[in-house]
């Protein structure tokens, strides 16, 4: 938390990463982590932390990560400020087409401009995995992990709750094995995480 | 003014329910909107997935805002009650994950040094790693069946954009939000 950043500022790039996210949340994971590490906001592995709490919950992705980047940021407040900023302009564009615009979609511009949006939105949501990617301990476990979820979500439609529950719940069960056998680190934090 | 708070009851249900992306959410309101309560036709619930997908933000919020508006507006209502209608669909969409999101932080807050979560740290991010790429391989392989376009890769200039804005976004060349406006600007003058 650092309270020389005022909730404008949050309030300000995220309105302006709503407005500029074209192709759906999951583009706002580049555009969030770019704003944010260049304002020396987050550190680059701070925005990976975010990302990976915000996917394992319920919710719509880009409005998590808001919240949790905002909370880091400037607390429960920064938050708020955060998810406002980045659902506003969405609200706004959407309730003048609601009630002006309704031929917005059969534009022939806006169609063009969107037919070229396209590709580089999947680029753009690709190099977010790949950056993802790069911080990871890459080993046989790590490897099978990301390829099995790609598999599984992908391709069988697993719902990536079922993942991460079970990764959890791994996660859990080896820090208590280690714990009791006395063999892990032992810091008299592991046993509050049974 | 019961309408009101169906609508909005539904719509926390679909933002408690959801879990994983978008695409996911979309088939949940359509399941609670269309097939459920018959507020909306299954084409007029078309063209507002069309829509989301070719304004700016997540579809999803667009999808809660525009569906609150229309559902009101169905109904018979006047333009400040739909305006209502959406705020309220869009503030619920919003606020389940606000809630799990204040008892995740103190999870975090109280076990963040833990061995447990260390691990757990280690094994989520190469998932969420391949989250993050499904969904990119979604968007390539499968055409969507309510989409604006046919296809997200219909020619070759199309995989063109897509190894430029990849190469200049992993390079860090060019900012995304540039990348972005500059495909539109092209798409303008090669479709």
């Amino acid at each position: 938390m650092d309270r020389n950043i005022s909730l404008w500022s949050v309030f300000g790039v995220f309105s302006k990463i709503g407005t500029f996210t074209i192709g759906g949340g999951y583009v706002m994971l580049p555009l969030i982590g770019a704003e944010v590490t260049r304002r020396g906001w987050l550190s680059a592995e701070d925005y990976k932390d975010v990302t990976i709490l915000a996917q394992s919950a319920p919710g719509i992705l880009a409005i998590n990560i808001a919240y949790y980047t905002g909370y880091r940021i400037r607390g429960v407040k920064g938050s708020v400020v955060a998810a406002l900023g980045a659902a506003l302009p969405s609200f706004l564009i959407i309730l003048a087409i609601a009630m002006v615009f309704t031929g917005f979609k059969d534009n022939i511009y806006v169609r063009r401009f969107f037919q070229g949006v396209r590709p580089v939105a999947v680029a753009l949501i690709l190099s977010a995995a790949l950056d993802m990617a790069k911080g990871s301990d890459w080993n046989w476990w790590t490897a099978a992990l990301a390829l099995g979820t790609v598999f599984l979500v992908a391709f069988l439609s697993v719902s990536p709750i079922w993942i991460i529950l079970t990764v959890i719940a791994g996660a859990v069960s080896i820090a208590a094995l280690r714990g009791r056998s006395g063999r892990g680190r032992t810091d008299g934090k592991e046993e509050d995480s049974l | 003014m019961m309408l009101f708070w169906e609508l909005f009851y539904t719509f926390f249900l679909i933002g408690l329910l959801n879990f994983g992306g978008g695409g996911a959410m979309v088939s949940l309101i359509q399941s609670q909107v269309v097939t459920l309560h018959g507020w909306l036709s299954e084409g007029a619930f078309t063209d507002i997935v069309g829509i989301s997908q070719s304004t700016p933000g997540p579809v999803a919020i667009n999808c809660a805002t525009y569906v609150g508006y229309e559902v009101i507006h169905t109904a018979g209502f006047g333009t400040g009650a739909a305006i209502l209608g959406s705020f309220l669909a869009t503030l619920a969409v919003v606020l389940p994950s606000f809630l799990i999101f204040l008892v995740v932080v103190r999870i975090f807050d109280r076990y963040h040094s833990s061995a447990a979560y260390t691990y757990a740290m280690k094994g989520l991010r190469p998932v969420v790693a391949g989250l993050i790429a499904a969904a990119a391989v979604v968007l390539t392989i499968r055409v969507h069946p309510v989409s604006v376009i046919a296809e997200n890769f219909p020619d070759w200039k199309a995989w063109t954009l897509f190894a430029a804005a990849l190469l200049l976004c992993q390079t860090k060349k060019l900012g995304p939000i540039a990348i972005i406006l500059s495909a539109g600007a092209i798409g303008l003058f090669i479709y």
